[in-house]
């Protein structure tokens, strides 16, 4: 019973990281990649831990909390670099 | 004058920061048992470091971290010899590893491995060597 809620929600996010590439690909602007490339790595999140329970292992538990953050650091970067041009100011301004 | 103002993201740092942090110094110490090392461990603290410069500038960086990175990579590549060179002086091959339990005061019995000195080396290389490709990058104009 488990077993196949769990295969039906990995079809499920499967489709929609499929969505997602489709918008990485085709998206307009660069933000809307941006956030599309964000919504891909939660998804990854997600099936990480739905994985994690087919394989009855809590190995991968780590790999989600680390997912998470890379993400944000990603998202955090590509945003600062749209909005000022670079990632790193050598001196902010005052 | 300020003309940018990121009161959202500054904020946000400053409780996300103790998080990453405190994550990488859990893998770093779980790696003998667990999924994690000095690699990935050392790779969080570098990220940590990268979102502070993100949220930051790389001058309020350095006050904040007064690290020269280039002596902390050196001060990681001398742990992980000095734990293998070690083993030298008591008549056994290089890089052999000893390991003991030991009572202490406060944490009880705890199991002490000279392999915990050569991750923490490789943490300080990790760590040394992803801060000074990212700082020299972002210095260059």
């Amino acid at each position: 019973m488990l077993d196949t809620v769990i295969h039906i929600a990995l079809f499920c996010l499967a489709l929609s990281m499929i969505g997602l590439i489709y918008r990485v690909i085709k998206g307009p602007s660069i933000p809307d990649r941006v956030i599309a490339l964000d919504a891909i790595g939660i998804n990854l999140i997600a099936i990480i831990a739905l994985i994690s329970i087919v394989l009855k292992t809590n190995a991968f538990l780590e790999v989600i909390l680390l997912l998470g953050i890379l993400a944000f650091i990603g998202t955090v970067a590509f945003s600062k670099y749209l909005e000022k041009g670079v990632i790193f100011e050598r001196e902010r301004d005052r | 004058m300020r003309t940018h103002n990121n009161v959202i993201l500054e904020t946000m740092i400053r409780l996300v920061l103790f998080i990453i942090i405190l994550f990488s110094v859990y893998i770093f110490f779980a790696g003998h048992y667990y999924p994690g090392g000095g690699f990935i461990g050392g790779l969080m603290t570098a990220g940590a470091i990268v979102l502070m410069l993100i949220a930051y500038d790389i001058k309020t960086v350095s006050i904040i971290l007064p690290f020269n990175y280039r002596i902390m990579t050196g001060i990681g590549l001398l742990f992980a010899i000095g734990t293998s060179a070690g083993a030298i002086f008591f008549n056994v091959p290089f890089l052999t590893h000893a390991f003991g339990h030991i009572v202490l005061p406060v944490l009880g019995d705890i199991s002490l491995h000279t392999a915990t000195l050569f991750d923490l080396g490789v943490y300080l290389v990790v760590v040394g060597v992803t801060m000074t490709i990212i700082q020299t990058i972002g210095e260059d104009e």
